[in-house]
């Protein structure tokens, strides 16, 4: 069972990888629109020269390429394609499979960001050359930690986005869902500045949200700034479990109110 | 001309009753544009609770730049958006044959053809924004009045930079994500162009003109803008507009349709 498990992984994430680098000029501008970042490094950064906000601008600097690699590596874009599946019908092909469709878009995912990696490090050195006095090594705590989660930040992001995309199955537009939350996402997630940073009360109910934990808490953990690793690791399992038991109730109730394009 | 404003009046009625069959979009539209704001105003504030101010830029007037980018947006999501973005499908699936074949000019057809009611709302709290901030700085009526040529000029400029990249399709096919690189660039209009380190601004204005986008307006409109950058505002949006205009005529020697 578990080799036939590793065999299906092994060829999902082969195929999808060539079906990817096919697209690699096209996956730049993907990389390149993921800038948002470094807009509020800048802003940060000469913010930071003149007044003491508690951060160096080094420090900023750091931050905000912590948070751009974050965002890289969890960008999802599930809703999309599901979407267009159910809306045209080609989701019926698939549930005739002996596997459940939604490994299709995961390992689509993780295959994309081994495809992204020389990219993503080719501007992580452009902005070495750019901010020299901003370079660090994260610890190795910060390194395990940090990469542990990242992934699950990845996961968690595509469970959440995956459980919108149920709602295609009644709605038609079901990514105006993803954009309405992807608004909180932007201003709570700290894209646009360390969660240090917030009020006390918006940054103690964003800290009770999904979103901080998408961005800013990985981000956070690979720099080296102090966050509750307990409370994150916790607050994103109980979300995770939450949209995955959602998840499943809609994927069934869904299934059986989908009668395919022109059934 | 006489024809052409003929035709975009059939558009654009068009466009308009196709989408008001989708009513609940608007709400949702509506909602978006709520949130987006409040959005950008904590983002503003975050700045602006540290003490720390943009360089010659209190936070009313940083409001300004807020509201003419939310403005902008508004502009884009209504006019650019939909009908930019859909050259790219237009070269893919070949469509572009019948719109070539047309009498009217291609450009024009394909800048003006649809219309999406749903930016609306950022138009209206994009003037919100300005009006409650000029109101706080006790702007003069004709303030209001004088920001609109840069503001125009901004909109050219936009819409050419949009376009020309909408153009490069012809080349690349799949660039539908390439609108999104600049979509994201222009996120930095939000904040004045005071605000960034000194490499930027150069990118900001020379690269990607995003000052002259949101920073001129806001800054002729407090009656404190130069006439260099007017100048220069006025000489981007002719040349850019041109450029475009050319551009599609070069673009257009490389177009062999799809299935030939």
């Amino acid at each position: 069972m578990t080799l036939r498990s590793l065999r299906i992984v092994r060829t999902f994430l082969s195929v999808y990888y060539a079906y990817m680098v096919e697209y690699r000029a096209e996956l730049i501008f993907w990389v390149l629109s993921g800038s948002f970042p470094l807009i509020f490094l800048g802003l940060w950064n000469q913010a930071a020269q003149s007044n003491d906000l508690g951060f160096t601008p080094a420090q900023f600097a750091q931050y905000f390429l912590a948070v751009f690699l974050a965002r890289q590596f969890t960008v999802v874009w599930v809703i999309w394609d599901f979407e267009k599946e159910v809306v045209q019908g080609t989701l019926s092909p698939l549930l005739l499979q002996p596997i459940d469709p939604v490994w299709r878009h995961f390992f689509g995912h993780v295959a994309e960001r081994f495809t992204r990696l020389p990219f993503v490090l080719l501007l992580v050195g452009l902005f070495c050359l750019l901010y020299p006095e901003a370079i660090w090594i994260p610890t190795p705590y910060a390194c395990f930690w940090g990469i542990v989660s990242l992934i699950l930040a990845f996961c968690l992001r595509f469970l959440i986005q995956y459980t919108f995309a149920m709602l295609a199955f009644w709605v038609e537009r079901a990514n105006a869902i993803e954009q309405f939350w992807f608004l909180f996402y932007t201003f709570l997630s700290g894209l646009v500045a360390p969660l240090t940073l917030f009020p006390d009360a918006v940054r103690e109910f964003a800290l009770w949200t999904p979103f901080p934990y998408l961005i800013y808490f990985p981000a956070s953990l690979l720099v080296g700034l102090p966050v509750d690793l307990p409370r994150g690791l916790i607050t994103m399992a109980s979300w995770g479990l939450l949209a995955f038991i959602i998840n499943r109730k809609l994927w069934r109730l869904g299934l059986k109110h989908y009668s395919g394009m022109g059934a | 001309m006489k024809r052409y404003l003929r035709v975009l009046n059939l558009f654009w009625r068009v466009a308009i009753a196709a989408e008001l069959e989708y009513r609940i979009n608007f709400a949702v539209a509506v909602i978006s544009s709520i949130g987006g704001l409040v959005g950008s105003v904590f983002g503003l504030f975050l700045f602006y609770r540290t003490g720390y101010t943009f360089q010659g830029w209190s936070w009313y007037e940083a409001l300004v730049v807020l509201g003419v980018f939310t403005l902008l947006q508004g502009t884009a999501a209504t006019f650019l958006v939909p009908n930019l973005n859909k050259i790219v499908r237009y070269v893919q699936e070949g469509t572009l044959d019948f719109v070539l074949l047309k009498p009217i000019s291609s450009q024009f057809w394909l800048s003006t053809h649809t219309l999406s009611p749903w930016g609306l709302p950022d138009l209206v709290f994009g003037l919100i924004i300005i009006f409650y901030a000029g109101h706080q700085l006790g702007l003069a009526p004709l303030a209001y009045v004088a920001m609109l040529p840069p503001l125009a000029l901004g909109i050219v400029s936009l819409y050419s930079l949009w376009f020309i990249l909408g153009a490069t399709s012809i080349w690349f096919v799949k660039v539908y994500n390439v609108t999104e690189v600049l979509r994201s660039l222009l996120e930095a209009g939000r904040f004045p162009i005071e605000g960034y380190p000194a490499a930027y601004r150069v990118f900001f204005t020379f690269i990607i003109p995003v000052a002259f986008l949101t920073t001129v307006p806001a800054q002729t409109a407090l009656g404190r803008s130069e006439t260099t950058w007017l100048l220069g505002s006025a000489i981007l949006a002719a040349v850019l507009f041109q450029l475009s205009k050319w551009f599609w005529q070069f673009a257009l020697r490389f177009y062999t349709s799809a299935s030939s």
